[in-house]
């Protein structure tokens, strides 16, 4: 079930929090964050001398720490800060810490669905992921590109399994990275790793790597394929049928690759960002089909609209059929849906959002420093000092603006639903 | 007195030399075709065979000057001892040949362009070094030192093997020394929607801290916008584009834009690094498909210009000391911000006294286009090697200059070495250093 079934859908705008008033409780106020829901404003504040809390909807929570950093709301709304006390860093969750304690934590992540929340933390200098405060087993001289499988059940990182000495170029290129799943190195060490993915099904894992200083390919499961190409980016699994794809790059340009082989014939200035539509039947990718111009291509069809800055944020609506991304010429931020921008060109547009019928599509923007909600193309009568991306109700019927209103201490935090045609037309 | 020139042909680096060991002269042709079918083209081979030795190139050289004129450290020369042999031999040259010309593509050559604004025909001898260079790459004799840094950046999109946790304790140790100075500072990490994402280099966080947190006074004074990520993509700088591994300069310039793109910010503003500026502006950009930076990017130079002309920072009491300027290669030839660089030293500072020549026209420091970064085999060839820049700073000197401003990394490190070495007693700064000194503070930003 939806997570968003449960919230209060029923329309009308309520007023969640003073947040312009609360530099008067707290010498130090830092940028708010909004829950999922909307029913939470949260931010972290300073209390007294070298002590830190986080204040939600106006009340700060019980036990302060000496530092907060990276607050952020888990999809299922519970509210994570990056917390020390006493030297020792860990997760604080809903303003409990986690028990293990560690030299140093960073890089928070949350499985799709909200239940598992993965950290990577550092012990003595050696490396490992946590994840609901579970620390791996095993640690490492060294990790990055952190991925959690679909259900939030595994996590996987590049390691450094072999040490290397300052400017020991050649035992370097010997290869002494590798992929850990749930803290088990794979028994095979390449020159590089980088973007890793978890199959569909949790069990798999693949990744960009390096062989030598030359030769880039796909390894999967710890097997590179046979086949190596000049250049190669972050690979996803086909949810249909297990293959893995990557963008390679060939003699004649970029391509899409499956299992090693050619499985796009189009060839392009660059190709990457690729997504498998819910269903699995289409494969898109943001690409440019000549230099300098930028567009997504689906099924291999770059789109005729292209964009001369950067093209990014492209996803497929639920229903598999349609997809949309940011597109920007000229610093002007444009959102383009089935390769028809909209007209209105913003500062900044975030990612856009289709409803879950698929027949609508929303984002929060940006003009002249203010900010609203804009929803096919139709922006909402109001702007605001800060929204958050846009919501639709279950029913597609409605959308949920989150907006601080107001500015300076009249600032106040609400909590709108709102039906579609309040969208000007 | 033993020739300079000659002693430098002794030098050993373990990255050329073992690098070698491997090849064989089959090996390199091999290569070289390869190279040649694929990568070269009608500028390649316009670049090498247009030139006419006229040898206006080599009065442009501060290597060829400051070793006594000698032919072989003229930009024309550099070419004909390295690509226009492998082009008119199709690479079928020696094991031997290939370390030499490793050497001089890396050691030799700033890229600092000066040669190719005093050609007649607008020869980029940059262009064929760096050809060199990737040939080099190719072939596994790269230097050593340069080598580990664009294996840094492989694994840690940084240049200095900083890991992710050491970049951002710097940053908060930074915020908490700076919050004892101006009450409430914030040096704002991972947070979305500000304006601008300020990203330095590797060094800062591992040798010059004091940067950053210069920089955050600045940016605070000015009630600016701003965040810094938690994430790789932090550093600009770019090492692998000097051994010639496009495809890694490719990588790390696409994680430092796409950290632009994820924290939703509307410009990169970037610290006091030139050869950064090359990457993010032209190479590394364009080597990914995007024709200029997907997101502005503002060198500091332009950015302090901003501040003090726009009044959002003041000027409390100017920097008394004399000082001159060293303009770097790439943000001046390269982007022609010396007007600007002018404006802010004159804002900051009561006395400055040139160097001659200057602005586009100047001297590169030696250490640039990685040759500072090829490490301590090549110290004293690069130091040696410009004579030129240390006459200048002396001249500067006996009018009076007591500090020369260097808004670039790699310029201070070369600059350094060359006071130091040639013994001219003179202080080296940042614009951030003098600006932090001089500017209107407040106690608090609370």
């Amino acid at each position: 079930m939806d997570i968003s079934s449960s919230w209060d859908w029923n329309a009308g705008r309520k007023e969640i929090a003073q947040f312009g008033n609360w530099p008067t409780s707290f010498d130090w106020v830092e940028e708010p964050y909004a829950s999922p829901d909307g029913e939470k404003i949260a931010a972290v504040v300073k209390t007294g001398e070298m002590e830190f809390s986080v204040c939600v909807n106006g009340t700060a929570w019980e036990n302060p720490f000496d530092k907060v950093w990276f607050l952020r709301f888990a999809p299922d709304g519970r509210l994570t800060g990056i917390v020390s006390d006493t030297g020792q860093w860990t997760l604080a969750v809903d303003g409990e810490a986690w028990e293990e304690k560690f030299d140093y934590l960073w890089d928070t992540h949350f499985s799709p669905n909200g239940k598992s929340i993965i950290c990577a933390a550092q012990n003595g200098m050696r490396y490992l992921l946590v994840n609901n405060g579970t620390p791996w087993q095993t640690a490492f001289a060294n990790m990055g590109h952190t991925a959690v499988s679909p259900d939030g059940s595994r996590t996987a990182a590049v390691v450094q399994t072999e040490g290397f000495k300052e400017a020991e170029i050649f035992k370097f290129q010997e290869g002494c990275f590798s992929v850990a799943v749930d803290g088990q190195a794979w028994g095979r060490n390449f020159v590089n790793a980088w973007g890793l993915t978890f199959s569909p099904d949790n069990q798999r894992v693949a990744t960009e790597v390096r062989v030598n200083l030359y030769d880039y390919t796909i390894a999967v499961d710890g097997q590179p394929w046979p086949t190596t190409f000049p250049s190669i980016w972050k690979p996803s699994f086909n949810p249909t049928n297990g293959s893995v794809v990557a963008p390679a790059k060939t003699p004649g340009g970029w391509t899409m690759v499956s299992d090693g082989q050619p499985l796009w014939n189009g060839r392009y200035a660059q190709l990457w960002h690729q997504m498998y539509s819910p269903d699995g039947n289409h494969l898109a990718a943001i690409v440019a089909p000549k230099y300098g111009h930028w567009t997504m291509a689906v099924d291999d069809k770059p789109w005729a609209r292209t964009f001369d800055d950067f093209v990014t944020d492209a996803s497929f609506s639920p229903d598999s059929k349609r997809a949309a991304c940011i597109g920007v010429t000229n610093k002007r931020h444009h959102i383009c849906v089935d390769g028809q921008a909209w007209s209105e060109g913003y500062d900044m547009v975030w990612a856009p959002v289709f409803s879950p019928d698929s027949q609508h599509v929303a984002a929060k923007v940006e003009k002249d420093g203010q900010f609203t909600l804009v929803m096919d193309g139709k922006p909402l009568k109001n702007t605001y000092t800060k929204v958050w991306d846009p919501v639709f109700s279950p029913d597609s019927q409605n959308v949920l603006l989150r907006a601080l209103e107001g500015s300076g201490s009249d600032t106040i935090y609400t909590r709108s639903v709102l039906p579609l045609n309040k969208f000007l037309g | 007195m033993k020739d300079a020139a000659v002693e430098n042909t002794q030098i050993h680096d373990e990255g050329i030399e073992k690098g070698a060991e491997k090849l064989t002269p089959e090996k390199i042709q091999q290569v070289y075709q390869k190279m040649m079918d694929a990568e070269a083209g009608a500028r390649l081979k316009t670049y090498v065979e247009s030139c006419v030795s006229c040898g206006l190139c080599s009065e442009a050289c501060h290597f060829y000057l400051s070793y006594d004129k000698d032919p072989r450290y003229s930009p024309a020369g550099k070419v004909k001892q390295t690509m226009a042999v492998l082009m008119k031999k199709k690479g079928r040259v020696s094991v031997e040949f290939m370390k030499k010309a490793s050497e001089i593509a890396s050691t030799e050559c700033n890229l600092c362009k000066r040669c190719a604004q005093y050609c007649p025909f607008g020869l980029d001898i940059a262009y064929v070094m760096l050809f060199v260079r990737r040939l080099c790459h190719k072939l596994g004799i790269s230097p050593q030192y340069i080598q580990d840094t664009a294996q840094s950046h492989s694994v840690t999109y940084n240049q200095m093997w900083v890991k992710e946790d050491e970049w951002i304790d710097s940053l908060q140790w930074q915020e908490e020394e700076a919050q004892e100075e101006i009450e409430g500072l914030r040096i704002p990490v991972e947070k979305e929607g500000a304006d601008i994402f300020y990203s330095v280099i590797g060094p800062e966080p591992k040798f010059r801290a004091q940067l950053i947190y210069q920089a955050a006074v600045i940016f605070n004074a000015a009630g600016l916008n701003w965040t810094m990520p938690a994430t790789p993509g932090w550093d600009n700088s770019d090492m692998a584009m000097y051994t010639g591994d496009n495809e890694i300069m490719a990588r790390i310039k696409r994680m430092h834009f796409e950290t632009a793109m994820r924290l939703k910010v509307k410009r990169i503003v970037m610290g006091e690094c030139g050869h950064a500026f090359r990457s993010i502006y032209d190479m590394g950009n364009r080597a990914l498909g995007w024709r200029m930076p997907p997101v502005e990017v503002t060198h500091s130079i332009e950015f302090f210009y901003e501040l003090i002309k726009s009044g959002k920072i003041k000027i409390a009491k100017k920097y008394e000391p004399t000082v001159t300027i060293h303009d770097p290669c790439n943000v001046i030839r390269g982007r022609g911000l010396h007007d600007m660089l002018r404006y802010v030293v004159h804002a900051i500072c009561e006395n400055v006294e040139e160097m001659h020549p200057n602005r586009e026209h100047n001297f590169c420091c030696s250490a640039g286009g990685g040759v500072i970064n090829c490490g301590p085999p090549w110290k004293m060839k690069r130091v040696n090697g410009n004579k030129v820049k240390a006459q200048q700073l002396f001249d500067a000197k006996s009018r009076g200059a007591e500090t020369c401003v260097a808004p670039c990394h790699n310029c201070h490190g070369g600059l350094e070495d060359i006071i130091h070495h040639n013994e001219i007693g003179m202080d080296l700064k940042f614009l951030g250093d003098i600006i932090y000194e001089v500017m209107e503070k407040p106690e608090s930003v609370l």
